[in-house]
């Protein structure tokens, strides 16, 4: 077993894992931050999306260990201490961006990182951002819709492919 | 997965070292060798983590070539030789998606040789050269089948030096549910000759198709490819298309590629 120590959200975290112990189980198991899901575990769908160090990764494909010293940001940090949702959450509320909900903490993630790096992103730039977070429910146009809104653009007119 | 230690060195010689140890290998990325690891297709005692070490890192020019460290990140390749070698920068930005390539590396990739992984071919036809803890060794004698390269035991890639071409084009002919291509066609066009590398289409994994590149080198035009066909005999042949389909991909992508430099 190996002492790792991180910060999560902005707070201290620290734990003792095995070399094989993946990050999204160290967050969910032993942080008991279970807003991050395991959909495939094959690095395939998303679900599992945080940001470590600022940078979108898949937290089933990254052991725990190598997030020693990082910081971490979850589904958990992005609402204000209260409650309210960032601008990202209350778009995809707003658009319907979620049906069951599954896929919703690595979208959110995924589009939080596609912001940071081009703040006004295009239909086609954020479809693209996406293709590695699958969406079982809701055919991902409100998903998209709800991306480009955050990003405080105008999405009316936006039409379904 | 089995139960294994995970070793953290600071610089190569220390990485070397810990490989030298029984049943270790080296951990780049991750992206290839975690699922490998979930699926119990491998068994290491030992994982020496190579993303800790800084020299392993970078995209520079020396003596006119590009230089790219073992452990860099598709991300970091796609922004950093944006303007050095553009076709390079393109084909990283086109590897898997935003969260594969902020932690897979060129190191890792090259180090595996999947059968259809974009690297391959843009060290091939770049006629790069692979430098490791120990040699330098020449693309063309580097890729010696599906899975299989002249890597030997705990042996790490440390870099790559890539020539620049006069121009050059990845054309990927994606293949969405796994998101490596079925086929793709890396040209590179040189002042006084031209080098085409195939992924993703042939049993003995990536591979240089000479006729092509002769045909080009005495006309640099999509048409000097007319009537030259590769054996679908010998590619691969599975659910997502078959040899002789994946035969046919070769040629389009070639003059896709191409029609993009002319
Ligand atoms: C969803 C998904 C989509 C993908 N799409 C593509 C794609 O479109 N095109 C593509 O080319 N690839 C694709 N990949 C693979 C990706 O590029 C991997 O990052 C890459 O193949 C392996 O690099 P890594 O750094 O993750 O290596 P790892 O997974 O850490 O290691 C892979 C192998 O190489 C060895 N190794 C690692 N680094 C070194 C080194 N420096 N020296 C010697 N040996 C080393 C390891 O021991 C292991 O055997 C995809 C992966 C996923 C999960
Ligand atoms: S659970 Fe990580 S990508 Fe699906
Ligand atoms: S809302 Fe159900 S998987 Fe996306």
């Amino acid at each position: 077993m190996t002492q790792v120590k991180m910060t999560v959200n902005g707070k201290p975290a620290s734990g003792e894992v095995e070399g094989r112990t993946l990050l999204v189980h160290f967050l969910r198991d032993d942080l008991e931050l279970t807003g991050t899901h395991v959909g495939c575990d094959t690095s395939q769908c998303g679900a599992c999306v945080v940001h470590v160090n600022g940078n979108a990764v898949k937290a089933c494909t990254m052991f725990a260990v190598e997030a020693d010293g990082a910081e971490v940001d979850t589904i958990e940090g992005q609402a204000a201490p209260d409650g309210t949702l960032n601008t990202i959450q209350q778009a995809f509320q707003d658009h319907h961006g979620l049906q069951c909900g599954f896929c919703t903490p690595g979208m959110v993630m995924s589009a939080a990182a596609l912001l940071k790096e081009n703040p006004k992103p295009s239909e086609a730039e954020v479809r693209h951002y996406l293709d590695g977070n699958i969406c079982r429910c809701t055919g991902y146009h409100n998903i998209v819709k709800a991306i480009m809104a955050a990003s405080g653009q105008e999405v009316s007119a936006l039409a379904a492919e | 997965m089995y139960d294994f230690e995970i070793e953290r060195p600071g610089n190569v010689a220390d990485a070397v070292k810990a490989l030298g140890q029984e049943d270790a290998q080296p951990l780049s990325g991750g992206q290839t060798l975690i699922p490998t690891l979930k699926a119990r297709l491998a068994m290491p005692s030992v994982l020496v983590s190579l993303a800790g070490i800084d020299e392993l890192k970078g995209v520079e020019m020396r003596d006119g070539a590009l230089w790219i460290g073992g452990g860099t990140t598709h991300a970091t390749v796609m922004r950093e030789a944006a303007d050095s070698y553009p076709a390079l920068a393109s084909l990283a930005a086109r590897i898997g998606d935003p969260a594969v390539r902020n932690r897979g590396t060129i190191g890792g990739s090259l180090a595996n040789n999947d059968p259809s992984a974009c690297y391959p071919a843009g060290a091939l036809a770049s006629g790069a050269t692979i430098e490791t803890d120990r040699r330098e060794i020449a693309a063309d004698d580097y890729f010696q089948g599906m899975f299989t390269t002249a890597l030997e035991e705990g042996e790490i890639v440390t870099g790559v030096r890539f020539p620049i071409p006069q121009a050059a084009h990845y054309e990927k002919f994606i293949q969405p549910a796994s998101r490596f291509p079925l086929v793709a066609a890396f040209v590179a066009r040189f002042d006084s000759h031209v080098r085409v590398a195939i992924t993703g289409a042939s049993n003995e994994g990536v591979f240089r198709w000479r006729e092509a590149e002769a045909a080009l080198g005495a006309t640099f035009a999509a048409s000097a490819l007319d009537g030259l066909t590769l054996d679908g005999g010998e590619m691969i042949s599975d659910l997502h298309g078959s040899g002789a389909y994946r035969a046919h991909l070769c040629g389009v992508m070639t003059r896709r590629a191409v029609q993009s430099i002319v």
